[in-house]
């Protein structure tokens, strides 16, 4: 029982530094959403790849960065409906 | 009359026994004819026992003697007539006073016979200040003006209008005292205002009638006038009337009993609304909440005694008092109802029946039959007396069938509160859990109404407090708004904890009003606490004052700031500005340097009261502004720039304890200037600081001292105008014999002398101290060593002159060598003094050792201690003035004092040896180590740590530098005795111990040393078992590995768990002392590790996984991926293990080969669980997805699985 409490207790400290983080019940569209936010947040995060990515699509690295941040909104469309 | 001789001489027989009996006082022997027969059949252990044996009706055969002894002879004594008054033989002794010094007040010696239970209680060890809390007692409910709909409970207008009644009775209960004190009587007959029918109204003022008016709205229609109206008038009468007049009542009785007549007084009488007291009397429908199962409490209202002033006079006490023609018995108006019955009988607690005769046969000794176990509850802890106050109601058996919901739950609650209080730990915990997820079903009421009126029993003790007040904060967070009309009561019950002297409570206590201020929020907090600003209890404003503090901490000064302003700048009454100005000084005390952005604000807010017309406003509005200066140190000046002005003034017009508090403002601005600052505002106040120099108050002595250190360290100071100006009055008025002798002022002058020399430097303070060291009182020596020793450590030697040096080392030579009581203080002094000269001490190392040689032979342990301790301190010193022949001839000194009997003196002497050791080298040893070592082998065996702790580092000291002056059979032997040194209880010594097989090992080689620690593993101890393989861990490392791990991994074949699991653990050891190294051997440990990680015992497979993770994370990088992941393939399905040391170590391997074989790899085993039907599985998946990705999470994006068309990872896919 008191391990239990801990057990949350810590993941709930886990989750409030590290976002990305899950547990047992993280549904699909969480789990992905962090996915493919952590995914553009990298490549944002490493100038080569985002040089490279830029040459790819032929477009200014800038432009690709904004479009990148921009799309970490809704990154995998809108949330599932909630039904009770 | 008697006639018969024979009666005659029957009474003259008892009568004398009674007079026997009377003067040997105590006496019981018991005596038929005049007691009682006792009825029972038991023996009293009190009595003589004998006493029946004899015929009590023939003459007593002791008459005439002392039956008993009685303890206190000196009353026999002094009843012995003295010739002419006085004795012939002079008597010296001690007074009264003096005898009886240890017995009361303060200087009391604990009593050893006091209960325990008593010493438990926290009332106990209160001072009278934090009883006062019981004076307080839980207010009414309040309405929460937040609410809609049906609002219960005493509005902020009720409240306020009932601590105006408060101040009033406060202020006329000051006046009565007052007068008494005067030596007046403070019942003052009341002055009749009629003469003999005719009416005289010009004795009566009008303004004295428009008070009685005033007052009697409220009471009854009271014929008789009130004590403050009495009180008033009297002022009035006297002064134009010479005789005192008798009043009406009083004219047919007489004088004296009238005096001592209970009279009622109007606050026993008071309507609904006039509460006395912080306690509103015990209605129901407005009062305080009675703990349901005590029934109407007893009132403790105004003044808590009952005494016959207060009690008002009954029917026959008037008709006693009263003649009985000329007088009629009014009716009472229509409409009156007296709210209180006769508070005499009221006062009785409920079933009380009278004087009952103690029975004979009481088990008195074996306390009172209470209950252990409780219907519904279980066994319970403790049971005690008081508790059945509370709880008496769930052993008196009702049926619980025929109950209501709302009794059900009472008793529900009741319950589950002595579970927590009174319970078994894991009762406790299953209560706690159950009160507080049903806490907003059982609703704020029923809850608070029984857990606060346990908090205010005197019993209590700290861990129930603490397990309540936990109650409380668990039960808040559920309740959230709803304890809105609670909060009150809350505080009262908690805020006395904020002045507890137990930093733990202080701390419980901030966190319930922080919680309780975030649950009713800001506007109602203040609503509630308004009241009490201006309370007429000074204990109730401190606590509030304190509590408020800790409101702005919890919901941000900003918002308390316009509240705290208006309350700092009330015009109506002294107390809230007094109030006010102490919650902004605390805020600061509470918050430290988190004060800052705020700093401007707070200081506005006081600024004002500076020049306050009440000087203790003045005085906490400077205490105030010394907390915000000390919390903004060292920035914020320019928020004080206001308040400098009227500040350094205002210290100007002080005196006494305020201006105390003013100096200490001052003394924590000044560090905050900038240096031209500093030093202009300096110089204003140093006259002040100079001339309080000589206060003979101790307070201001504190002060003043501190304000001195604290301008000392201002670099805006110069050394010049401290040398100038201050300097002399310093010494003159502080380093003075006295002052050594009081602990805090010794402090505290130290303590400046040594800030003050950090400004003007070593020699101009040590030259003016220096003699000191020879003052016949040691106090004052030791204080002067022991600021000569911090003054040197912090700046050296360098500022001390030829003269000087010689003058301190004379000094110091004579301080050490005259102490009575060898004190640490000394002996510091003495080795930081000879550090910080250096090879400048050449000259005074023979005089030096000399003292040392005379005293390492002197009779008392404690010197010969501390001459031996000197020595290790100074060698290095010695080294340098090449006082090497010096030390061969200490070092043979210690040699042969090593039979020592006195452990602490042992230890002392081994220290010194090795310090020896260290400087002058292995071989230049002297005695040399071939005859030193022989003779510690036997003293390893010594128990006593300080013993073991030096002899082990000399030995492995010896073992390191010079290990071939030993032979290696004496290595040996020694290795066999640092066996026991592993199971050693301090850490440092095990430590040494394992590090001297290290050295021992690498002098002799493995072999011998690895069999005997292999041996060791099969003891049964733990501990013992742990630190040898910890010991082959550093023997694989310090002779590397592959000279121990065939033998180990021999060992591994014995079938034997815990040699098994000892050599796993080596090997963990190993592997963690030996990192890279570990790659040439990986492939060698592998299937050990197979076999190890596929055991049926857990243990095994844990210290396997520690084992795995060790190697693994030595060889990240080094191309081992191979191995690791075969061992992640064994290691993998122990995942669902459930114990928590055996999942954190497989956990942790997990994470080792994680990094040996990089993130993605591992990750394709997790993918297949993150999602997995069952619940059991996901979890431990989950847990290894969360801790790689806190790690490496950027490692993770290449590995992320692939997901169909919208989810996919496009940019991945970009090839040019």
């Amino acid at each position: 029982m008191a391990d239990k409490l801990r057990a949350q207790q810590h993941l709930e400290a886990l989750q409030a530094r590290y976002i990305g983080t899950g547990h047992s019940d993280t549904t699909k569209f969480e789990w992905t959403s962090n996915i493919a936010r952590d995914s553009l947040s990298s490549y944002i995060g490493h100038p080569p790849m985002l040089q490279y990515m830029s040459i790819g699509l032929g477009q200014p690295r800038e432009k690709v960065r904004v479009q990148l941040i921009d799309r970490m909104i809704q990154p995998v469309g809108k949330p599932p409906e909630v039904q009770d | 009359m008697l006639t018969d001789p024979a009666d005659f001489n029957k009474v003259a027989r008892s009568q004398r026994e009674r007079n026997e009996a009377r003067s040997t006082k105590k006496s019981r022997t018991f005596d038929p004819v005049n007691q009682r027969t006792n009825t029972s059949t038991k023996a009293s252990l009190t009595e003589a026992f004998d006493s029946t044996l004899y015929d009590r009706n023939g003459v007593d055969k002791y008459a005439g003697y002392n039956t008993s002894i009685t303890a206190n002879d000196d009353e026999d004594m002094d009843d012995a007539e003295e010739p002419n008054g006085r004795r012939l033989v002079g008597q010296y002794t001690a007074t009264a006073a003096q005898l009886n010094e240890f017995a009361h007040g303060d200087t009391e010696e604990s009593d050893i016979l006091m209960n325990r239970e008593e010493q438990a209680q926290i009332a106990s060890r209160e001072t009278d200040y934090q009883k006062r809390r019981f004076a307080r007692a839980l207010s009414p409910t309040r309405a929460d003006p937040f609410k809609n709909g049906d609002n219960e409970g005493a509005s902020y207008q009720d409240i306020m209008k009932q601590r105006e009644i408060e101040r009033e009775e406060e202020r006329v209960n000051r006046i009565i005292e007052d007068r008494q004190t005067k030596g007046e009587n403070g019942v003052v007959e009341h002055q009749a205002t009629l003469k003999d029918g005719t009416a005289n109204g010009a004795s009566t003022p009008p303004a004295e009638k428009r008070r009685k008016r005033r007052w009697d709205d409220a009471a009854l229609a009271q014929p008789k006038s009130t004590d403050t109206m009495e009180v008033d008038k009297a002022d009035t009468v006297e002064a134009d009337q010479g005789e005192p007049k008798r009043s009406r009542w009083d004219t047919a009785a007489a004088p004296g009993e009238v005096a001592a007549a209970p009279r009622a007084s109007r606050w026993d009488t008071a309507g609904p609304v006039v509460a006395g007291g912080a306690t509103p009397a015990p209605v129901t429908g407005l009062a305080t909440p009675a703990h349901p199962s005590v029934g109407i409490p007893i009132s403790r209202g105004f003044g808590t005694d009952i005494s016959s002033r207060n009690a008002p006079l009954s029917d026959e006490d008037l008709d006693r008092i009263l003649p009985s023609e000329g007088y009629k018995i009014l009716d009472p108006p229509p409409g009156y109802e007296p709210v209180r019955a006769a508070p005499r009988t009221a006062a009785l607690p409920s079933g009380y029946q009278g004087f009952i005769m103690p029975e004979a046969e009481n088990n008195s000794m074996m306390g009172k039959q209470l209950p252990t176990e409780i219907p519904g509850v279980g066994d319970l802890q403790f049971f005690k007396t008081e508790d059945m106050k509370y709880f008496g109601k769930l052993v008196d058996g009702a049926d619980e069938n025929e109950m209501t919901v709302e009794e059900l739950k009472e008793r529900k609650i009741m319950r589950l509160l002595l579970k927590v209080k009174n319970g078994t730990p894991p009762m406790r915990k299953t209560a706690l859990r159950q009160l507080t997820d049903n806490a907003r079903q059982f609703g704020a009421g029923p809850l608070f109404n029984q857990i606060l009126p346990l908090l205010m029993e005197r019993t209590l003790e700290d861990q129930e407090r603490h397990l309540l007040v936990k109650v409380i904060d668990r039960v808040l967070y559920k309740l959230d708004d709803l304890v809105r009309p609670y909060v009150h009561k809350i505080l009262v019950v908690i805020e006395p904890l904020l002045i507890d002297q137990d930093y733990y409570a202080r701390v419980e206590g901030r966190e319930i009003i922080s919680n309780l201020s975030k649950a009713a929020g800001l506007a109602h907090m203040i609503s509630t606490m308004r009241p009490d600003l201006d309370h007429a209890d000074e204990y109730v404003r401190n606590t509030t004052a304190r509590a408020f503090a800790v409101v702005a901490s919890a919901l941000g000064i900003p918002a308390l700031l316009p509240f705290l302003r208006a309350v700092c700048r009330s015009k109506k009454s002294w107390q809230a500005r007094h109030t006010g100005v102490k919650i902004v000084q605390q805020i600061p005390i509470l918050m430290g340097c988190a004060v800052l952005p705020h700093l401007k604000g707070l200081v506005e807010c006081i600024g004002d009261n500076l020049n306050d017309e009440q000087p203790k406003v003045r005085m906490v509005t400077a205490l105030a502004i010394a907390a915000l200066a000390e919390a903004a140190n060292p920035y914020g000046i320019e928020s004080f720039d206001d308040i400098l002005n009227p500040l350094w003034t205002g210290a100007r017009r002080q005196r006494g304890k305020s201006l105390a508090s003013f100096l200490k403002a001052v003394g924590y601005i000044i560090p905050l200037m900038d240096e031209e600052y500093a030093n202009y505002y300096t110089s204003q106040i140093m006259e002040i600081v100079l001339r309080e120099f000589e206060s003979p108050d101790e307070e201001m002595k504190k002060v003043v001292l501190k304000v001195v250190s604290q301008c000392a360290s201002t670099t805006g100071v110069t050394a010049a105008y401290l040398k100038e100006h201050v300097l002399r009055d310093f010494f003159k008025n502080f380093w003075v014999r006295r002052m050594a002798l009081d602990k805090r002022n010794y402090r505290q002058v130290v303590d400046t002398t040594v800030d003050i020399a950090q400004n003007v430097g070593v020699g101009e303070i040590v030259q003016r101290i220096v003699v000191n060291l020879k003052d016949e009182n040691e106090s004052y020596r030791k204080m002067t060593v022991e600021t000569i020793d911090k003054v040197i450590s912090n700046l050296g030697a360098a500022g001390i002159d030829k003269r000087l040096e010689e003058q301190l080392v004379d000094g110091m030579l004579s301080a050490f060598q005259e102490q009575t009581i060898e004190d640490p203080i000394i002996l510091d002094g003495f080795a930081t003094m000879v550090n910080a000269l250096g090879d400048r001490s050449q000259n005074y190392l023979p005089q030096i050792v000399s003292t040392i040689l005379w005293r390492l032979n002197n009779k008392s342990a404690t010197v010969r201690q501390q001459a031996a301790d000197l020595v290790s301190r100074i060698t290095v010193v010695m080294s340098q003035c090449e006082g090497d022949p010096l030390m061969g001839k200490i070092g043979t000194v210690l040699y042969e004092y090593l039979g020592e009997e006195y452990p602490e003196v042992l230890g002392s002497i081994l220290g010194a040896l090795r310090a020896i050791v260290t400087v002058v080298g292995i071989e230049q040893m002297k005695p040399s180590i071939k005859d030193l070592l022989p003779r510690l082998t036997p003293i390893l065996r010594n128990r006593h740590e300080k013993v073991q702790e030096n002899t082990i580092d000399l030995v492995g000291r010896i073992a390191d530098r010079g290990p071939e002056s030993v032979n290696a059979r004496e290595w040996m032997r020694i290795c066999f005795e640092l066996l026991d040194m592993l199971k050693a209880h301090k850490k440092g010594i095990r430590r040494a111990a394992n590090n001297t097989f290290g050295y021992i090992a690498k002098a002799i080689g493995p072999q011998d040393v690895l069999a005997t620690l292999l041996n060791n593993l099969r003891v049964q101890e733990r501990q013992s078992r742990v630190c040898t393989a910890v010991a082959i861990g550093i023997v694989a490392e310090t002779c590397a590995p592959f000279t121990v791990l065939p033998a180990l991994m021999n060992e591994y074949r014995v079938p034997e768990l815990n040699v098994q699991n000892g050599v796993l653990k080596s090997l963990s050891f190993m592997f963690e002392y030996i990192g890279e190294m570990a790659k040439d051997y990986v492939y060698a440990i592998t299937p050990l590790l197979e076999d190890a990680l596929i055991d049926r015992d857990q243990v095994h497979r844990q210290t396997a996984a520690s084992v795995v993770k060790h190697v693994a994370l030595g060889v990240v990088g080094l191309d081992c991926e191979d191995a690791m992941i075969h061992l992640l393939n064994l290691l993998w399905p122990n995942l669902f293990e459930t114990s928590p040391h055996v999942i954190d170590r497989i956990i942790e391997a997990i994470d080792g080969i994680r990094n040996a074989v990089g993130t993605p790899l591992v990750m394709n085993y997790v993918w297949a669980g993150l999602f997995h039907p069952a619940r059991k599985v996901r979890q431990p998946y989950w847990r290894i997805y969360n801790d790689a990705y806190v790690q490496s999470a950027d490692a993770m994006i290449p590995a992320y699985p692939i997901f169909d068309d919208e989810l996919k990872r496009h940019e991945l896919e970009i090839f040019i």
